[in-house]
């Protein structure tokens, strides 16, 4: 087979692999569900498998651009999952107490309060990590096992099952035929992608990840950086909380979030960030954590039987892993997809010195194998 | 960086001041629950319990505690935050406290058997609450109070019947099935108990046609309901192993613009408050009641089993199973 340039480059996007993974395990539904890929109008708004994949997707998609820029500052944060239970329950503990629930200046003051705390979790994992050069896994596993307690503490235990039709929007609720989450998702998103590709952020943060000592010493403020990182991941985290309680309008402080710190991560290096930092996708991570939520999806609509769930996932979770790592291409399919192993990089040029670049892309792939 | 150490032992005293906190929390109950009661000495109950995992869990923590008090007994409360090393601990300190019974809800199937011979040693009865445990020798405890969550699948299907005659509904029945959290014992046994009624006698007509886990929580339940809905779009029922799995999944049946209660009908297990309100909307047709409140029978078995006398192996929970139109009755009496 000839190799044309064109298809050379495609290939070797870092996307290509991601996206041909998500298409795959798409298509693997059709025949199970012939109309997997229909939509429909019903009650004035959308209805498909398409639109419930993006739907359900929405949280992790948020966690994960947050813990995308954590990692690429060489970080990671554990902590995500308990801020999402604590934004969620403190946010529906206060509507619930209304004796108005569906007053809009109540539910944003809910909203606020919430985020709020999402913000101190993230300044509380940014001074530690920044401030105390504490190990980010251990600084954020502090919040991942407390915060879980504190957000049962709020709940006292219980599910708070409120009733505030603004407040359903956010997760549950549809604006424009589509559900609301999308449009949050989307402006997250492209928030994101501005502050870091179209001003200098995105550089200083793959070069605080890169090298931070180095960084330091060419004038960047290392520590503000990684502060500000650990804030904004806990502020998508704190999304995510208000989404998930408002899918289903109730906050369970047990169960909310529950491993979504796991997923995310997964997300993140299945949209071939590498977990050493120093340099990101967030494109990437979009199209993770929607091969994780298709996955799941798939599980559920093709009938994989309950105790096998778990080898399912974990078969495919493999297969994306080998299919992203160079090396392994090279291996299995010869010249034709693996050749010049991490060639492309992420979508940011590497910021840092040439042997650092050297480093993190020969190291990048091990990592996602692992 | 200097002062990382100085920092980090900072941190652990924050994280156990956290803890402190929370046990605190906890005394308060107990210290109360002792006071109060007759004359002469008070019966000592030690009661170990899982953790506070969720609401049901809370009900039957507040139940324990609640008629230890008015049955006048002394009860020594520890929670094991669903640790079983918390737990053995807990009841070597029952055994070093000489209690006259320990009770406790086992967080794990094995492993008990080392901390029972040493109650047994002592000659202090231990009866179970809620969760069985597997071991070599049946004489380490005295008996177990719970529920019979096989029975729980039984009358679920049994209850199904009513409601689908009530519906009008004939011929044949596809069942849409929420199961608990994989590998857990209410989650295999309510199963188990569904199909042995429906392979007795509905083995032409009912069919489960999809079953997966929602691992108990209304999240889980949403979603795979999306999805079952998408799969099999002519589900007639919906057989849920928790009222919030159920709850979840009303909200995406509503959300695919199908009526809860009429287009799928829906059966669940449990009785929490929220499945009795969706149950008075008319949104859940039948519920089985999974019964946290076992304290009093407790109480009851502690007396006897401290007097000598002998009590049944399994002491099964006192249960009702709720159809639609006992609903709004039993809403204002949920106390979870």
């Amino acid at each position: 087979m000839t190799t044309t340039p064109r298809w050379r480059a495609l290939t070797h996007h870092n996307l290509f692999w991601p996206v041909v993974v998500l298409v795959v395990l798409l298509l693997v539904n059709v025949p199970f569900t012939p109309d997997f890929f229909s939509i429909r109008m019903t009650n004035g708004h959308l209805h498909g498998s398409l639109v419930s994949i993006v739907l359900f997707g929405s949280p992790l998609i948020l966690v994960a651009v947050g813990m995308t820029l954590v990692i690429a500052t060489g970080g990671i944060d554990l902590s995500v999952g308990a801020v999402v239970a604590i934004t969620g329950a403190l946010t529906c503990s206060y509507i619930s107490d209304q004796s108005d629930q569906s007053a809009l200046s109540g539910v944003f003051f809910a909203i606020g309060i919430g985020l709020l705390a999402a913000v101190v979790c993230g300044l509380w994992n940014g001074f530690l990590v920044a401030r105390m050069g504490i190990q980010p896994i251990i600084a954020t596993l502090i919040i991942m096992v407390a915060g879980r307690g504190v957000a049962q503490l709020v709940t006292d235990g219980q599910i708070i099952t409120i009733n505030s039709e603004p407040y359903k929007l956010i997760g549950g609720g549809y604006w424009l035929t589509l559900p609301f989450s999308i449009f949050v998702v989307a402006a997250v998103v492209a928030v994101t992608v501005v502050l870091t590709r179209k001003t200098a952020l995105g550089l200083l943060v793959e070069s605080v990840g890169g090298n931070a000592e180095a960084s330091r010493l060419v004038g960047i403020r290392s520590r503000r950086i990684k502060i500000m990182v650990y804030v904004f991941c806990a502020l998508c985290a704190g999304i995510a909380g208000l989404m998930i309680s408002s899918n289903t309008s109730a906050a369970d402080g047990n169960n909310a979030g529950l491993w979504i710190e796991l997923d995310a991560i997964l997300a993140v290096v299945i949209g071939g960030t590498s977990l050493l930092g120093g340099r990101f996708s967030i494109g990437g991570t979009v199209i993770g954590a929607l091969v994780i939520q298709t996955l799941t999806t798939t599980i559920y609509t093709i009938g994989v039987p309950t105790q096998t769930n778990l080898v399912f996932k974990a078969a495919v979770v493999i297969v994306v892993c080998l299919l992203q790592s160079p090396k392994f291409r090279a291996k299995a399919f010869g010249g034709r997809f693996g050749n010049k192993p991490g060639a492309k990089g992420g979508t940011g040029q590497p910021a840092v010195a040439p042997a650092q670049t050297a480093k993190t892309t020969e190291a990048a792939p091990k990592m996602e194998v692992s | 960086m200097l002062n990382r150490r100085n920092f980090l032992t900072a941190a652990v005293g924050v994280a156990a001041a956290g803890g402190l906190a929370a046990c605190a929390k906890e005394d308060e109950g107990s210290s109360t629950s002792s006071s109060g009661g007759s004359g002469g000495k008070k019966l000592t109950l030690g009661f170990s319990q899982v953790g506070s995992e969720s609401g049901w869990r809370s009900a039957n923590t507040d139940s324990v505690k609640a008629s230890a008090k008015e049955a006048g007994y002394k009860l020594q409360f520890s929670d094991a935050q669903q640790k079983q090393e918390n737990q053995i601990s807990a009841i070597r300190g029952f055994i070093a406290q000489k209690v006259d019974v320990i009770a406790f809800s086992p967080v794990v199937v094995t492993g008990w058997d080392a901390v029972l011979k040493e109650a047994k040693a002592k000659k202090i009865p231990v009866v179970l609450t809620d969760r069985s445990v597997e071991t070599s020798d049946e004489s380490l405890y005295v008996t177990l109070v719970g529920s019979d969550f096989t029975d729980e699948g039984r009358r679920a299907a049994r209850i199904l019947e009513k409601v689908l005659e009530k519906a009008g509904h004939k011929g044949a029945v596809k069942i849409a099935q929420l199961e608990g959290t994989t590998g857990a014992a209410p989650a295999i046994e309510r199963a188990k108990g569904f199909k042995e009624v429906m392979d007795a006698d509905h083995k032409d007509d009912w069919k489960i046609v999809v079953s997966q886990t929602g691992d108990f929580t209304r999240a889980g339940g949403k979603q795979v309901m999306a999805a079952f809905l998408q799969s099999n779009p002519d589900i007639d029922v919906l057989f849920a192993h928790n009222d919030d799995m159920g709850i979840g999944a009303i909200q995406a049946i509503e959300a695919a613009g199908k009526k809860p209660g009429k287009d799928i009908l829906i059966v669940t297990v449990d009785g929490v408050k929220d499945g009795f309100v969706a149950m008075s909307e008319g949104k859940i047709n039948a519920i089985v009641e999974c019964n946290p409140l076992l304290g009093p029978q407790l109480m009851e078995v502690v007396q006897k089993v401290k007097d000598g006398e002998t009590v049944e192996r399994w002491i099964k929970t006192k249960e009702s199973d709720f159809m639609q139109d006992q609903a709004k009755e039993a809403l204002p009496t949920r106390k979870y």
